[in-house]
């Protein structure tokens, strides 16, 4: 290999970075409009699953419009907030305000028997990383009408075991109050109480995702206790 | 390639190029390069193969890009420009995945981006592309990345078979009828261990079949 004057190598590497800068500049901005359209799409298959509702990729967005009926963001006093999209908001960003500056989206779904289900989004601290999820309530606020729930990287075949219809389907009516308290429902290590109707299946092997979930339920379903309070039928 | 009338585009020895990383200089097996990620994306085969493609693509045109610049890269930076070119190279692929399949790219999350430390890349570049003419340097970088992909596609067809009773999704295991039986999927075969264990077997099947392979001492 020859040697190269200082001079050579200096323009050499402003010319690769400028090049390559512009390339992936050009990369991403092409992109972007169908990478954000799968990450909608993908919330959208989210919520939908958490009213039961099976859609695909292709078949969300109709479905989406068709069950949700509202969206729209609250504060911990259950007051609704005007001019923010309760869709786009982050609930990982929302966790760092102080609790009475939060904002809290709620979506409300109206089914085909006519039910109006209200879902609330739920995000926590995994083993390794961020979990979240959506957790729709029956009219009287209290029974679990379904629930879904995702991952960014807990250990496969563990903790990651969560996203399954068999783990989130133990959810459905459960009781998050009894008489008049706030319980929440807890995840059990060694197998729960079927009749109990706060308590569901812990993952064996994945302890600390399983009480990431209960605490996440816990913690992100109390916010909204005013909303429960003044809605419930 | 001044000499393309002299040398076939795919002459015996341009061929060997291609087909020798997949056995007898095979990158995982015989030269312990880019493991990690074999034991990190083999418990599903689909997203074995979609990063075995990944790879290809990454090594492939980072060869040629590396080699059609061979005499203008000044030999102190070499490094960095490989780097640079591989890194590129990687984000492009990223992006694409999380385009045009979201599922997997979520899957494979943060190994899309660690192909840029996969050793067999850098490897690659500087043994063989720094010296050879581009399409050599194609065929070099098709055959390691397919030598990579085949151990990382064999691998998850064991750890998916055994571990989740499927194939590619479809439920073998269920359709012959082994659960009625008693039998149960082994969780084991899914944790990270049981793919260096497989790599390991694969290793000693290559091994016992080729001799030349085992080390004199």
């Amino acid at each position: 290999m020859k040697d190269f004057s200082n001079r050579y190598i200096f323009i050499f590497s402003v010319v690769m970075v400028v090049s390559v800068a512009v390339l992936l500049s050009l990369t991403a901005l092409l992109l972007q409009p169908k990478q954000e359209k799968n990450v909608e799409v993908e919330k959208k298959m989210n919520i939908l699953s958490s009213i039961n509702v099976t859609s695909t990729k292709s078949d969300a967005v109709t479905l989406y419009d068709k069950y949700i009926r509202e969206s729209f963001v609250i504060n911990t006093r259950g007051q609704h907030i005007e001019g923010v999209d309760a869709f786009t908001v982050s609930l990982r960003a929302e966790h760092k305000k102080p609790l009475e500056d939060q904002y809290l989206p709620v979506f409300t779904a109206v089914m085909d028997n006519g039910d109006t289900l209200h879902i609330f989004p739920l995000e926590g601290k995994g083993l390794w990383g961020p979990i979240w999820g959506y957790v729709a309530l029956k009219p009287d606020m209290n029974t679990i009408a379904g629930a879904t729930f995702d991952h960014k990287g807990e250990t496969p075949g563990l903790g990651a075991e969560i996203n399954t219809t068999e783990f989130e389907s133990q959810f459905l009516d459960k009781w998050i109050y009894e008489g008049g308290s706030f319980i929440s429902v807890a995840v059990v290590k060694g197998g729960a109480d079927k009749s109990d109707r706060h308590e569901v299946d812990g993952i064996s092997g994945g302890t600390i995702t399983s009480k990431a979930l209960e605490a996440m339920l816990r913690e992100g379903l109390v916010k909204y206790e005013n909303y429960f309070m003044e809605n419930r039928k | 390639m001044e000499n393309v009338e002299k040398e076939p585009l795919l002459s015996a020895k341009n061929i060997k190029l291609m087909t020798n990383p997949l056995g007898q200089e095979n990158p995982i097996t015989v030269q312990v390069l880019g493991i990690c990620s074999a034991l990190a994306v083999t418990v599903k085969m689909k997203p074995a193969i979609v990063m075995a493609v990944s790879v290809m693509v990454v090594l492939a045109v980072s060869n040629v890009v590396i080699s059609a610049m061979r005499k203008s890269v000044p030999g102190r930076i070499r490094i960095i420009v490989q780097l640079v070119v591989i890194a590129t190279m990687v984000i492009i692929v990223d992006q694409f995945l999380k385009a045009f399949a979201f599922d997997v790219s979520k899957q494979l999350s943060v190994f899309v981006g660690l192909i840029i430390t996969n050793c067999i890349i850098m490897g690659r570049l500087e043994a063989f592309a720094l010296a050879n003419k581009p399409w050599p340097a194609f065929l070099d970088g098709m055959g390691n990345a397919g030598g990579y992909g085949l151990i990382l596609i064999i691998v998850s067809f064991f750890r998916e078979l055994f571990g989740s009773g499927t194939v590619l999704g479809f439920p073998v295991m269920e359709k012959l009828g082994l659960y009625k039986t008693g039998y149960e999927d082994n969780g084991m075969m899914i944790l990270p261990p049981m793919a260096l264990i497989v790599v390991g077997l694969i290793i000693w099947f290559q091994r016992s079949r080729n001799k030349s392979l085992i080390e004199t001492r």
